[in-house]
């Protein structure tokens, strides 16, 4: 393997739930980002990309591959990401 | 270890799941649907989890407790249409002692609360329905 002089674009899958889902209208939509992009990143884009993604809080609770991250987390290609409402469990 | 279940919860057999001859400390905790929440009558809820992550950040609780104190764990959370009354977590701990169990249970409980992505829908005595821990922004804007 060659390392390339820029990362090469990725794609993730972003899963919603419970009153997030219900406000986008969607469970799950597929987000291309460039190479390097992080958490923070893909909310972003997906704050112009997606309707109704831009009414919800402006730095929700993430999740990649099953577990919590923060904004900073950077993404790779094929990652699950989840936007996470507040947790209401027990 | 599975422990998402949409059946009712059984802290008899969580019981018989953690038990032994050297633990003789056993702690309990239920967690159980109130009538009532900030004022405003509750008829029910409804229980929905991302279902991998919460399987996944459970087992995380558990090993942390188990590794932390010198205990045994069993741990429960229901999904699905709840009534009042009825349990929707169940945490058993067992050590050799109570002070391990209080506080792995202990533990266990909050831990669950603070990282397990599990959320709950509430259906009020007036009619309204809404999502537990909602902020406000866009929300039930329909």
């Amino acid at each position: 393997m060659t390392s390339s002089t820029a990362p090469a674009p990725l794609t993730v899958s972003v899963r919603l739930f419970a009153r997030y889902a219900e406000v986008v209208g969607e469970d799950c939509v597929q987000v291309a980002l460039p190479g390097g992009a992080t958490v923070a990143d893909l909310l972003a884009a997906l704050r112009l990309q997606v309707p109704r993604f831009a009414v919800l809080p402006a730095r929700p609770l993430c999740a990649v591959n099953l577990a919590h991250v923060l904004p900073s987390h950077a993404l790779r290609d094929g990652d699950e990401v989840a936007v996470l409402p507040p947790l209401a469990g027990g | 270890m599975t422990y998402l279940t949409e059946s009712p919860l059984d802290l008899t057999r969580l019981l018989a799941r953690v038990h032994g001859a050297d633990r003789g400390g056993i702690a309990s905790f239920l967690g159980v649907v109130r009538s009532h929440h900030q004022g405003r009558g509750v008829l029910r809820l409804a229980y929905s989890a991302y279902p991998e992550m919460a399987e996944a950040e459970c087992a995380r609780i558990v090993a942390e407790a188990e590794t932390r104190w010198p205990v045994q764990v069993a741990l429960e959370h229901r999904l699905g249409t709840l009534e009042i009354g009825e349990a929707a977590v169940a945490v058993v701990v067992a050590g050799a002692h109570r002070e391990e169990a209080f506080a792995a249970c202990r533990h266990v409980i909050e831990e669950l609360k603070r990282r397990v992505p599990i959320w709950k829908r509430e259906e009020f005595a007036d009619g309204g329905v809404d999502w537990v821990g909602a902020e406000g922004a866009g929300a039930e804007s329909q």
